[in-house]
């Protein structure tokens, strides 16, 4: 066997090994986007009915709630970023960064601070590279996120809310994360959380141009809102960390077909270069036969004259 | 009698129950509340312990680890971060992690086993 040959068969060896790994991943990642969606699926009627009952309480009570009211002159703002553990998902977590990077700017621009908390380890790793600090960062759970893992996300971020901004609290709460369009798409987007728009509150539940009727408040509604509010959040960040783990699943999906793609082109175009050295190490196994042979034949040809 | 009450116990990351009833009994933070169809529209704050759902058919018990309530228009939303029906309950594992969170001195598990517990009693 020729030495060309032999290294093309070495090659062709190695990318079907890597074929089949990015095979495996493309089709476990087929299977998680499904698991992704249908927890999507299943914390919705707790975000509709959370968010019918904020809307309820803050257009039916004259309360003031720090969490409602927008600051006069807001001086910081939170950025809660969300990225993937793990990579290999195409530009999943440097889009969600570069999403953030703007709104960062946008808010410097605004003349605040801004204070950046992540989730996810290539985030942190980004941040950590440009030796960027972090307000705080969370990582092990992006592609399985549990109401637990919300609740840890929220609760720092509900007290820096709840502080006045020269002890280090925030004015302003945006949240960063991957929305899960489709299979094929998903969009990095930023949202402001708090403070609460009610406009925006009620478009997105299903208070839809409904009337709401006075409601009685049990004990009172500061109470209510007091406890109403926070789990508001949580379940916000409940709902952006299980869009984000589906878009993770869905772009790594992607990223692996590709990848699949590109092996199965190279695997072509390497066994196509191995025929034809195979090809050419046979032509010239012949044509020295051959001129072996004629040079053996004009040999003994020439001994008879 | 009036309309039937549409029940819808919801938790984080799941619906736990949904369908017609006659009364539900909660926990409020300032004491039981019982809803029955056309009641005033209320928004209150629930206590971890049982809620007890009757339908005409049966009693349904779930046990809520904190929450909302919000009644209006007949309709009911027991929103809870953490959402069992009674009959869910492994009341052998709920026993075990009472012990286990007494040894360890850990409240919030004993509070939430004591609360699966008591729905399984009330059942």
């Amino acid at each position: 066997m020729g030495a060309q040959l032999r290294v093309y068969k070495r090659r062709i060896k190695s990318v079907t090994a890597t074929k089949k790994i990015t095979k495996a991943m493309e089709m476990i990642s087929a299977s998680r986007i499904v698991k992704a969606q249908r927890k999507v699926a299943a914390s919705t009627p707790y975000a509709t009915e959370l968010t019918r009952a904020v809307t309820a309480v803050a257009t039916g009570s004259n309360t003031k709630h720090p969490l409602t009211t927008e600051a006069e002159s807001p001086a910081r703002a939170a950025v809660l970023l969300l990225t993937s553990d793990r990579g290999l998902a195409g530009g999943y977590s440097s889009n969600a960064i570069k999403t953030a990077a703007r709104l960062t700017e946008r808010l410097r621009g605004e003349g605040k601070e801004v204070d950046t908390y992540v989730v996810g380890r290539k985030g942190v790793a980004y941040y950590g590279f440009r030796e960027l600090t972090l307000a705080d960062s969370w990582t092990g759970f992006t592609d399985n996120p549990s109401y637990a893992d919300a609740k840890e996300i929220a609760a720092p971020l509900i007290e820096a809310i709840g502080k006045d901004t020269a002890e280090g609290g925030v004015d302003e709460l945006h949240i960063v994360f991957t929305e899960f369009v489709s299979m094929l798409t998903q969009t990095p987007v930023d949202g402001r959380l708090l403070p609460l728009s009610l406009g925006a509150a009620g478009a997105g539940g299903g208070g839809k141009g409904e009337l709401l009727p006075l409601f009685d408040f049990e004990p009172s509604a500061e109470d209510v809102l007091d406890a109403l509010l926070p789990r508001y959040v949580e379940s916000r960040i409940y709902n952006a960390l299980l869009q984000a783990a589906a878009s993770e699943h869905a772009s790594r999906r992607k990223a692996m077909k590709s990848a699949t793609d590109n092996a199965g082109e190279l695997i072509n175009t390497y066994t196509r270069l191995a025929n034809a050295a195979r090809q050419a190490d046979i032509t010239q196994e012949i044509s020295e036969i051959v001129g072996g042979a004629s040079a053996l034949a004009d040999a003994t040809a020439g001994s008879d004259y | 009698m009036a309309a039937e009450l549409h029940v819808e116990l919801v938790a984080a990351d799941r619906q736990v129950w949904s369908g017609q009833a006659d009364l539900v009994v909660a926990r409020t933070t300032s004491g039981d509340i019982g809803v029955m169809p056309g009641h005033q529209p209320l928004l209150g704050v629930l206590e971890s312990g049982p809620v007890t759902i009757r339908t005409s058919e049966a009693t349904v018990v779930a046990a809520v680890h904190g929450g909302f309530l919000s009644f209006a228009d007949n309709k009911l939303s027991l929103l809870a971060e953490i959402a069992e029906l009674a009959d869910e309950i492994d009341t052998r594992r709920a026993e075990r992690a009472l012990e286990r969170a007494k040894t360890e001195d850990d409240a919030a598990a004993g509070r939430r086993a004591e609360v699966r517990l008591r729905a399984v009693a009330v059942r």
